[in-house]
Formats: structure tokens, sequence, C-alpha cells
């Protein structure tokens, strides 16, 4: 699923001073280093944000107001399972990642 | 252009040079024999006469690092050091030719401890000759404040953007006094275009600088930095070019002194060539061939320009002011015999160390020197030969 | 006499920070890792109009692998001694060009990055340099996960008593670890700087602020920042904040800040947790018995007295920012 790293380069076409852009690691999709997923209960989330605030990899999005709550962005989710720890509401289940 | 020459110490000309220059940031930490040129830099700042922010760093690891961040950071950047002030650099040292970042360093060369030792001799310069900076050598005064004048120049360039060091002998040079023609502001400014990097630290075009370079990429980084360092010969002598339509005084990345018709030549770098110059004056009256061809560009090295120098002499001798220990050569007779050793006719050459830790070259080594390398079977010797060793 | 200090905004509930982050998502590091938790949120509350600096250490190999990068503002990594060095280089720049009108005609801050090791320890003579010539705009944060992770989990200056790693195994004759935490938010206060705090990404609104701070006022600042490593620490990836949050709350990690010399205790622990609570939790810590662990309780509580003391000794009349 994820697209690799493609640090193959000529050596003329390597930008000058061995530089990157910025946020180009959203090119590395980390998605599938997880054996677990998160499994979210809409209904208990109170919409406190303490997914989205807490997640080392940053995949929680907020959906708005009118959503009203954080969805996970499985590309880059590592499955560690902090969201579902810190939830006030106990609405993330930690399920087994199905290839 | 200042009618007349003044005369100033070397180290205080290399100052007022960086002033002239403009530089935004100075990093350094104390050293003998570098310390004038920076006290007087502190001065100038101290004084409002250069625009500059000077760190007082705590070491010249720091200094390193600081200039490689400001310079990174799109100010033109200054350092100076010496011996155990570059050895303690050198992490930094192979990595700013990666960063492209163009640091101007004055090195006041001194023999590396030890056994501790504060007086002049290249053994500094050598052990980092490998990082990938550009490096010139000065031989007087006039050249050092026109050579830094020309770092500036040379090492921001958008085709360069490397980092550089001028080596001027420490005390044998940067202590003496010469007599220096200043040039003004004006004339600096005209020659000298303000520094646009071509890697920034930019807030409205964020890069990252610095990066991983794992087995995919790593080689392929060091052709590019090794391209970019060779590559840079050729903007050096532009840039003397037009040094010498603006200031007058020319420069050529391989200086010969009466070396056309020469059949020794001796090969040199630094201030030694002024002593070599009056011996070979002195040997010339006596009718012997010999003359002198002095390497300015250390890095990249000339090799062309070189061959070109020495082509048609029988002689070469080659001068060390450094021993590689445990190699029967020392640094520029290893490569000189390297880059030669295709040709299918070749000089004889034999290598000569001499004038480590401050031990003084005078005119009658030369003398020897020139002796000993048109002996027969000098070219076969298996060592170099360490002149004025007490054995 | 207080440092100059500009008009800063608190995060709080209502007013995190909710744009992008200014730390992407596909960087490497370790599921659950506490580090980089604590950098996504030390960048967050920063924005991106800061130029950043990191020393050599597991969040900048895990951000800047080339060709990519995680980082969204203007960032350098040179070596692992000296990120105290190249940002003083950085904020020198800066300042000059700004003066000199060839910049930004605004204060950017500039943060250096560094772990345990790359402060506390190899480099703790740049970071000294640095804070003792009270470079105006320079942030210092020290990520602190107790050892040297990102070359496999050697103890440094900076990992606890007791703490079994690669080069503090526990033994026959060796309870891992026997040394103490090297004090770094002391050593740093020590220089005079204007602002020293500790923080933990566990206590989000707490670091962040003490980062809006950091980036305020005018004059060195450095955080030291709890760290949870779920690798080096045998930890579940999922306790990363639980673990910040006991460390806080047993006492041994003390919220606090230093406002020009004086401790301010932001978060006074009244009813610790017992220490073997945050001990238990950790495969790290596994070899130690209770009278091991009796024996850090004591020096917790020493040290946590200390800071209240400190504390108590000068009752600061500023609004802290934790």
């Amino acid at each position: 699923m994820a697209k690799q790293i493609d640090a193959l380069m000529k050596v003329r076409d390597l930008p000058v001073g061995f530089t990157a852009k910025p946020g180009s690691t959203l090119e590395f999709k980390t998605g599938d280093w997880r054996s677990m997923r998160p499994k979210l209960d809409r209904g208990k989330c109170s919409y406190c944000g303490f997914c989205y605030i807490y997640c080392p990899d940053g995949v929680y999005q907020d959906m708005g107001k009118d959503e009203k709550y954080y969805k996970p962005d499985l590309d880059y989710c590592k499955g560690c399972g902090v969201c579902a720890q810190e939830c006030p509401k106990h609405c993330i289940e930690m399920v087994l990642e199905e290839v | 252009m200042a009618a007349k020459p003044v005369g100033m110490e070397v180290s205080i000309a290399v100052s007022e040079a960086v002033m002239l220059c403009d530089a935004d940031v100075v990093a350094a930490y104390p050293i003998t024999p570098q310390t004038h040129i920076v006290e007087h830099l502190s001065e100038l700042v101290a004084d409002g006469k250069l625009d500059a922010a000077y760190i007082p760093v705590e070491s010249e690891q720091s200094a390193m690092s600081s200039c490689i961040g400001s310079s990174a950071a799109g100010a033109r950047t200054f350092t100076a050091t010496s011996s155990q002030g570059l050895a303690l650099m050198n992490e930094m040292l192979y990595r700013a030719p990666v960063l492209r970042t163009p640091v101007v360093m004055v090195i006041a060369n001194r023999a590396l401890s030890a056994p501790i030792n504060i007086w002049n001799d290249h053994s500094d310069i050598m052990s980092v000759r490998d990082a990938g900076w550009v490096a010139l050598f000065a031989e007087n005064g006039q050249e050092s404040l026109d050579m830094t004048i020309l770092s500036f120049r040379i090492a921001e360039d958008p085709r360069v953007s490397l980092p550089l060091s001028l080596n001027i002998d420490g005390f044998t040079l940067s202590h003496f006094i010469e007599p220096i023609l200043l040039p003004t502001r004006e004339e600096v400014r005209a020659f000298l275009p303000p520094f646009r990097p071509i890697v920034k630290l930019d807030i409205a075009d964020p890069i990252s600088i610095g990066l991983l370079g794992t087995p995919e990429s790593y080689t392929e980084a060091r052709k590019a930095t090794d391209d970019a360092l060779t590559a840079s010969k050729q903007v050096v002598s532009e840039a003397f070019a037009e040094f010498k339509k603006h200031f007058g005084r020319e420069y050529r990345v391989v200086e010969s002194y009466r070396a056309e018709d020469a059949e020794t030549i001796l090969v040199m770098m630094g201030s030694i060539a002024e002593t070599a110059m009056t011996a070979v004056d002195e040997m010339r009256d006596r009718g012997e061939k010999v003359g002198i061809v002095r390497l300015r560009l250390w890095r990249p090295f000339p090799v062309e320009e070189f061959k070109a120098a020495v082509r048609h002499a029988k002689n070469l001798a080659v001068i060390d002011r450094h021993m590689v220990l445990g190699v029967p050569d020392g640094p520029v007779a290893l490569e000189v015999k390297s880059f030669l050793y295709a040709d299918e006719v070749r000089p004889n050459i034999s290598n000569y160390v001499l004038g480590l830790g401050g031990r003084d070259v005078t005119r009658d080594d030369f003398w020897h020197i020139t002796e000993r390398a048109k002996q027969p079977g000098a070219g076969q010797r298996p060592r170099y030969e360490l002149v004025g060793v007490m054995e | 006499m207080r440092a100059a200090e500009t008009p800063f905004e608190k995060v709080t509930a209502k007013t995190f920070p909710k744009g992008p982050d200014a730390l992407a998502s596909g960087h490497r590091a370790c599921q659950g890792c506490g580090e980089v938790l604590a950098l996504r949120l030390i960048l967050k509350a920063l924005g991106t109009d800061v130029i950043a600096v990191s020393a050599t250490g597991c969040m900048e190999v895990c951000t800047a692998p080339f060709p990519q990068s995680a980082w969204r503002m203007p960032w350098i990594h040179v070596a692992f001694e000296n990120a105290a060095a190249v940002a003083s280089g950085v904020e020198s720049a800066v300042q000059t060009l700004r003066r000199k009108g060839r910049g930004p005609d605004r204060r950017i801050p500039v943060i250096a990055i560094a772990g345990d090791g790359g402060t506390a320890d190899i480099g703790i003579q740049a970071l000294s340099g640095a804070l003792e010539r009270g470079h105006e705009d320079f942030i210092y944060v020290c990520l602190d996960n107790e050892a040297y992770m990102n070359t496999g989990i050697q103890r440094s200056s900076e990992t606890p008593f007791g703490a079994n790693t690669t080069t503090s195994p526990s033994g026959l004759k060796s309870k891992g670890q026997s040394t103490w935490k090297k004090d770094m938010p002391a050593i740093a206060a020590a220089h005079g700087v204007p602002y020293v705090a500790t923080a933990t990404p566990a206590f989000h609104l707490d670091l962040m602020s003490k980062i809006r701070r950091a980036a305020a006022i005018h004059g060195p600042a450095y955080i030291h920042v709890y760290s949870s490593c779920p690798t080096g620490w045998r930890l579940k990836p999922e306790l990363a904040v639980t673990i910040g949050k006991l460390a806080v709350n047993t006492r041994i990690f003390p919220l606090y800040e230093v406002l020009d010399g004086r401790y301010v205790l932001n978060r006074r622990v009244e009813k610790p947790v017992p220490v073997a609570d945050y001990i238990r939790l950790q495969g790290r810590f596994k070899h130690l018995k209770d009278e091991d662990i009796a024996v850090i309780q004591d020096r917790v509580n020493q040290e946590y007295e200390r800071v209240e003391k400190l504390a108590q000794a000068f009752p600061v009349e500023v609004a802290q920012a934790g």
C-alpha cells in the first residue's frame, strides 16, 4: 500500500546541498507498520480531541463542528494505541489489522 | 585605491579586508597565531566600523558549527583558526561542503601537536585536505589581503557555494608588518557582489538541510560535492581575472617564478617562496637554471595548470611542510607523483620536508635542495629528505 | 529584575492550535514514541515562523531521511554535539540580517532540539556557551528519553538510577545505572538565563504554553522535556502519555519554571502516587527489588522537596505559563 521512499537519484538530479522539501515525509506512508487498528465508536465520542492531541504521528483529522469527531488517517497510523488508551470515553478500540 | 602602501601587520590587513567585504557574522575562538585577526575584527565591530555579529564561541567546534548555521541562514560568514583549533573543527569541516555553506576561513598555519608547538608549518591544513573545502595559499601581505577579498567572491559564487580556507603561514606571514595597498569600500563593493545563497534557511521558502544519506544516496551526495569542488577551479581563475581588472594585480592558480626555462623546479606553497625567490635569483646569477612553481590553489588541485608549469623540467624538487607519518612522501609530493605517473616523459621527482614547527627556512636550504634534486638517481630515492634533521 | 517578555498567548483547551501540524506525518519514529509526540506538540505551539535546528539523534534520523523531511519550517541538522552552536549562528545571522535590512523585520525564534545525550553529555559545552552568550531569540529544548536510544539504548548522564541499559546492564554485581540523573535544568538556570522550564507532552497545554513563553522571552530559554521511549524503556507503546502523567504524579518529574533564577512549581502534587507504580510499568527496571525501589522513592521525595523549597523561597508574582 505504501509508496516507498525513493532515495535513488542520479548525481545530476540531486537537490543542491542535499536538501528536502518541507513536510515531504507525507510521501512515506507508515500505515503498513500497523498490526492493530483503531476502531471508533462515534456514538460515545465527546469530541474532546485527546486522540488528535496525543497521537505521536499526528494522524487524527478534525472532521469539524458538524461531524464532531476526529478521524484517523490510516495511511499513517502505526497502530500504537495511545489514542485508545487516552480516550476518556473509551470509544476507541484497537482491533487486529486484517490484511 | 590608496595611492601608497601602508605598513601594516598582515593579520590586521586580513581583518580590514573582512571589514571591507562587509561580513555579517564572525564566530571565532582564540588560538595562536590566529588571534590578531579575530581581535582586530572584534575591535572593528566594537567601533561600529563593521556591522556584524561577533560570536565569541566557547570552542572551535562551536565556531565552525555557528559559521555553518550563520551561512545557511544567509549571512556572509568569516572565521579564523590555527592548528589544534582546525583539528577541533574537523567533524564540521567535512559537513560544510556537502551542505554548500560558503564560510570563509583564514588559517594562520601552525604545527599540530604533539609536542605542543605554536609555530608555523602546514600540518594543520594537510590534516583536513580531503574535507572538500576550496583551499588557497597566500605568499605575502598584499596577497593575504587580496585573497581574503577573493575568497568571499569565490566561495559565494552560486556556481561554487562551498567553504573556502585561505592559508597564511603563522607568524612568518601573519605577524609580519608589510607594505599593503588597501582598497576602498567602494572598490571592494564593485568587485564583490552581495551574498545570495543558493541553499538557505528561509521562512518564505522553507527547506530542510543536513539530511540522512542512506547507502542509496550517500555516494551520489559525495560525488555531487566533488563535482562542485572540481568545477570551482574555473570560477577561481575567472575571479582572478576579474580581480586584475578591478585592482590591477594579477594572480594565477599556479604561479611560476623564473621557471619557464628551468631545468630544476622547486615546488612549494606559502610564504617560503619569498625566501626561495631570493635564493633562485642568487643561483640564476651563477648560471643555475632553477625556478619556482608555487601552488596558490591547493584544492581543487589544479592538475592541468601544474603539469603545464613543470612539463619541461628535468628535475622537480617538491617541498613539503608536513610529514605523512608512516608514508615515505610528503602530501604534496604524493599528489604530484601520482598526477605525473601516467605521463610518458616525467621529471625526476624528489621530495624535501622542512620548516616543521617553525624551524627557519633559509636561502641555503634552497641551494641545498637544488643540488640534491639534480643528483643522479634523485627521482629513485625511496623516501623524502628531512632537511636539517639532526640524526 | 524580570527579563523582557513579549505578550504571548497561552495554549488552552479552547485555543489549542488545530491547523496542520508543523511536523508532518510519515516520519519513522517508533510506534508510541513519546519523544516525537513532544516534538509534534512543541512545533504545533510554535508554528512555522521559526527556524529549527536539530542535533543528531532519533528525532533527526526519523524525520529527515533523504529525500524527505517532516519539518515544515526551515530546518538544519549539522552534527550531534553542536545544536546550540549551530542555532547560535543561525540566530546571530537572522538578527544581523534584520538589522541590515536584508531579512524579515520581525522576531524569528530559533529553536535548537537535542536529546539527553546531545544536551547533557556531548552537547553540554556548546549549550553552555550559547546560554552564557545570551542569544536573544534562542530556545533550546532537551527531549530527554533517558539514554542513547538512536544508537541502541546506551546509558547517558540522564539515565535514571537503576535503569537497565546496554551499557549499564543489571547483573550479579550491578543494579543497572548506578548514578542519579544530572540536573540539567539547574545547570541551565545557573547560567542566569531568563527562562528555564520542565515539561512533558502528557501535560500538553503546560508544555505548549511554556514553549510559547520561551519564544516570547528576550534571551535564551531552556526547556527540559520528559520524553518516553517504548523501545528503550521496555514500555507498552500505548502508555506514552500515561507514563508521562505518572512521572509527574509520582513527583519523579516535577513541572516547574525558573524565571530569572526564581523557581515556580507549576503543579503541586499533593497526594503522590508511589514510585513503584511508575517503575513496574517499565522493563528497564524489572530487575529492581522492593528495597531498591525504596531507595529511589527516598531520592524522589528529597528532590521534590528541594524544588518545592526553592519555589517557596521565591514567591513569584508573575503568572506562570504552566
